[in-house]
């Protein structure tokens, strides 16, 4: 039977460029929109603006991060925002035990949320998608009942604040914690072998299964890492609010993060996926939602805006697969 | 008057972007006919099916109903004129019951609500039509696979269909079940209707078919009544082989092969491994430094083997063991850690990852071994891909080329090199050379032979017999899931190959 290849042979084989050419088209973009906001924006080029727009990002960045991970295995979590606010309540009811406990405790149930998310996915092949909606649907409730049935649970303890309001050298320490988060993840992805693993699994789960990867494993961990990084999200967030405000925190937040993921560059189909092109399209999205409050663009514009930059984004990914 | 056949195809011609699944075939099915048609993977088949049931539109030739000509758009237009296909994943209603699913789509009226009472009632006519005895009311998720088979066909006779094709009837069936469907096929068959019937098993051919047709990629090769056909004649026309000529010599870079006598102990030893009626009880050894060459049709269970052995499929029962110890069959972790090595057949499906490179491609078994401290060593990965991108010589411009760019030949040449990484003692190739232009298929049968030299055990599948009998010290020959014989040195010829894949009854040896 007469061989084909599989493709056809490109004039740059081996260059890297088409594959990333989504996030230098992100990065452009993000760049644009930072120029034309610093020209005709008052106010905007400033350096606390850039600082407030930093630490605005937080939350979402973080998400995003876990969910390009969750994606380059081919999946989803759609549950993000649920384990955001369960982190938070858990947190805010253990105050009374020291900031530290809280945190841990917190944390730990948002691990445990992703943990279970994965074990149900990888061990039972149900599909993501349906997984993480009913946790999204059953988590916020969950939050809820813990929070004594949806009541705003404020607190003061400056311990625990510190991790959202606290400053170290005049860097806030939401800033510095995403840095290390986002730096560490970039690693991850690209040096270790888990990093591989993940990428494989999403490449094509069978030849990943048949060359000794642990698929149940690796799936159970992106999602539990997927729940740490909302936790940690969540607990950023109610830091800087000092409250734990049960049917707020985090609402609609995977819809961002989904929308930076994939603005960047990662495939949804998953086996591709880039760390810094999900920061760069975080950016986006925040840049987006700030210049358009100070402009006095109504919210509705700016869910328009950016549903329109997904749909050019994923128009541009389509066209490009099938050349 | 002139005999009108009940369904023609005349010279039906079906392209998909370049390549030609069906070439000018011919098909003729009578009234009362049981018709088989048979061929190895794309052989054209399917394709065929889905040109007569009108799911494919044809790009030439003509489609003859009683003598007429007609067009089909759509499955539903060819089912409108009687012709219906009855495939093997039935799709039917889980949650409805059978006289729903029977009459779904066409439920009698009256007074424009559903007539339930006439509805079970006339279901209950077509199954006593066939012989059957099933409830109209019972829900089909509780009925046995079997029935949902019967009851597919049911619905097909309802529709009126003179024509009706079965694909794969018996595949999820025990042997009771196919007596049953032999006798609804035999009812179709005094009823007037006319059966297409699908299948590798050739003892289901022979049983309930009259005539059979061959095809090979994409060809018409033959249409010959069964009865007046011998097995092996069959297989000849299915591979292409002159009954005759099997002895000719052909070209295979293995040269001549030696002959290996099992000195030492045995390397790997399967026991009865035992997997549903795919895999029913088979044993094997192979030695150090031996090619174990397998053979067998379609669907014979050889794939399945492969995978038991390599634990990427659970077994009922069953044991291995590689050099006296035995494996845990968990997974194909366990497997590799043990020193297997598994070449899948379909290189897109389970091999490659496309996004990657050959680099990441290559090392992706190895990975623990080049990794410390959790990071992946850039070097020793160039290290280990320059290595075998020399010794095997892989033709891409460097190890960060993607591998989706490489040729069929050298994606092939990745894969085996991301086995030859692991250093392991027993490599399991899963047809090496499919797909792949003669220069490179002659590069890796020399590469197998070299290895088995350097005292690698390898089990080789494949579907060419100069592969085969070239190749190997040893032949297994796969049948129906079972090991129909076994053949030494001296023995193993193309023609005792044909033959113990299609022999009546398994013998030990030939």
């Amino acid at each position: 039977m007469a061989e084909t290849l599989t493709q056809p042979l490109s004039r740059n084989a081996g260059s890297s460029f088409a594959d990333y050419a989504p996030t230098y088209g992100a990065a452009a973009a993000l760049v644009i929109i930072v120029l034309l906001n610093g020209f005709f924006t008052p106010n905007f080029a400033d350096i606390d603006n850039f600082r407030n727009i930093l630490v605005q990002v937080t939350p979402t960045m973080l998400v995003a991060i876990g969910m390009t991970f969750v994606i380059a295995t081919g999946g989803i979590d759609l549950s993000v925002g649920s384990v955001m606010a369960v982190a938070s309540a858990v947190a805010a009811i253990s105050l009374e035990f020291g900031a530290l406990p809280a945190i841990l405790l917190g944390l730990i149930a948002a691990v445990l949320l992703g943990a279970f998310n994965g074990w149900l996915i990888a061990s039972f092949n149900i599909q993501p998608i349906i997984v993480t909606l009913a946790l999204l649907i059953s988590g916020r409730g969950v939050a809820q009942v813990i929070s004594n049935g949806g009541q705003l649970i404020p607190f003061s303890d400056p311990a625990f604040e510190f991790i959202g309001k606290g400053s170290v050298a005049s860097v806030p320490m939401p800033i510095i914690l995403m840095t290390v988060i986002v730096g560490v993840a970039a690693f991850v992805l690209r040096a270790t072998i888990f990093g591989r693993y993940v990428l494989a699994v999403g490449g094509n789960e069978r030849a990943a299964h048949l060359s000794g990867v642990s698929v149940v494993g690796t799936k159970i961990t992106v999602y539990a890492l997927s729940g740490l990084l909302a936790g940690a999200a969540g607990l950023i967030y109610t830091a800087r609010l000092g409250a734990s405000d049960a049917s707020q925190v985090g609402l609609n937040i995977e819809l961002d993060a989904i929308a930076a993921t994939v603005i960047g560059g990662t495939a949804l189909s998953g086996g591709k996926s880039t760390v810094v092109g999900t920061v760069v399209g975080a950016f986006i999205m925040q840049v987006i939602s700030t210049s358009f409050n100070m402009r006095g663009y109504s919210y509705p514009y700016s869910l328009v805006t950016k549903a329109f930059i997904i749909l050019f984004v994923v128009y541009l990914q389509r066209t490009r697969s099938q050349g | 008057m002139e005999h009108t056949p009940l369904l023609q195809m005349r010279k039906i011609r079906k392209v998909f972007s370049g390549v030609t699944a069906l070439d000018d075939v011919d098909f003729t099915l009578e009234a009362g006919e049981v018709h088989s048609l048979v061929g190895e993977n794309g052989a054209g088949k399917s394709t065929l099916i889905k040109v007569m049931t009108g799911a494919y539109q044809r790009d030439g030739g003509e489609l003859l109903l009683h003598g007429r000509p007609v067009n089909f758009r759509s499955p539903q237009e060819a089912q409108q004129s009687g012709v219906v296909a009855v495939y093997q994943e039935v799709n039917l209603l889980m949650f409805r019951t059978v006289a729903e699913n029977i009459y779904l789509g066409r439920e009698p009226r009256r007074l424009g609500l559903i007539d339930w009472k006439r509805m079970n009632r006339e279901a209950r006519g077509v199954l006593t039509g066939l012989g059957l005895t099933i409830d109209p009311k019972a829900v089909l998720g509780s009925l046995s696979i079997a029935s949902r088979q019967m009851i597919a066909i049911a619905r097909g006779v309802s529709l009126g269909a003179k024509v009706l094709v079965l694909d794969e009837p018996t595949s999820s069936l025990t042997e009771h079940e196919v007596t049953l469907l032999y006798d609804v096929v035999g009812r179709l068959k005094s009823q007037g209707t006319g059966v297409v019937y699908i299948s590798h098993r050739f003892d289901e051919l022979y049983a309930v078919c009259d005539k059979v047709t061959v095809l090979r990629d994409g060809k018409f090769i033959a249409t010959r009544p069964l009865d007046a056909l011998e097995r092996i004649d069959l297989v000849c026309l299915m591979l292409g082989k002159e009954r005759s000529s099997l002895e000719k010599k052909g070209a295979t870079a293995f040269g001549d092969h030696h002959v290996q006598e099992m000195t030492k102990e045995p390397l790997l030893v399967a026991e009865d491994l035992t997997r549903g009626r795919r895999l029913r009880g088979v044993s094997l050894t192979a030695g150090h430094g031996e090619i174990l060459g397998m053979a067998g049709l379609l669907g014979s269970g050889r794939t399945e083997v492969a995978r038991a052995v390599f634990g990427a499929d659970e077994v009922d029962k069953g044991k291995v063991f590689l050099d006296g110890s035995q494996l845990k069959l968990r997974s194909p972790r366990d497997a590799i850690r043990s020193g297997l090595a598994f070449l899948s057949e379909d290189r897109k499906a389970e091999g490659i990852v496309p996004n990657w490179s050959v680099r990441e491609n290559m090392t992706l078994a190895a990975l623990p071994s080049l990794t410390s401290l959790g990071v992946v060593s850039r070097t020793k990965q160039k290290e280990v891909v320059d290595k075998f991108m020399n010794r095997l010589r892989i033709k891409a411009s460097s190890g960060d080329q993607k591998i989706r760019e490489l040729s069929g030949g050298n994606q092939q040449k990745v894969l085996i090199a991301r086995w030859l990484c692991k250093n392991p003692k027993f490599l399991i190739l899963d047809e090496p050379t499919r797909g792949i232009d003669i220069g490179a298929k002659g590069e890796i049968q020399g590469l197998i032979n070299e290895l088995a030299a350097g005292g690698l055990g390898v089990l080789m599948i494949s579907s060419e017999l100069e592969e085969l009998v070239e190749g190997s010290d040893r032949v297994v020959v796969m049948r129906d899931g079972e090991c129909a014989a076994e053949l030494r040195s001296a023995q193993i010829s193309a023609d005792s190959i044909v033959k113990a894949m299609a022999a009546d009854s398994p013998a030990e040896d030939l």
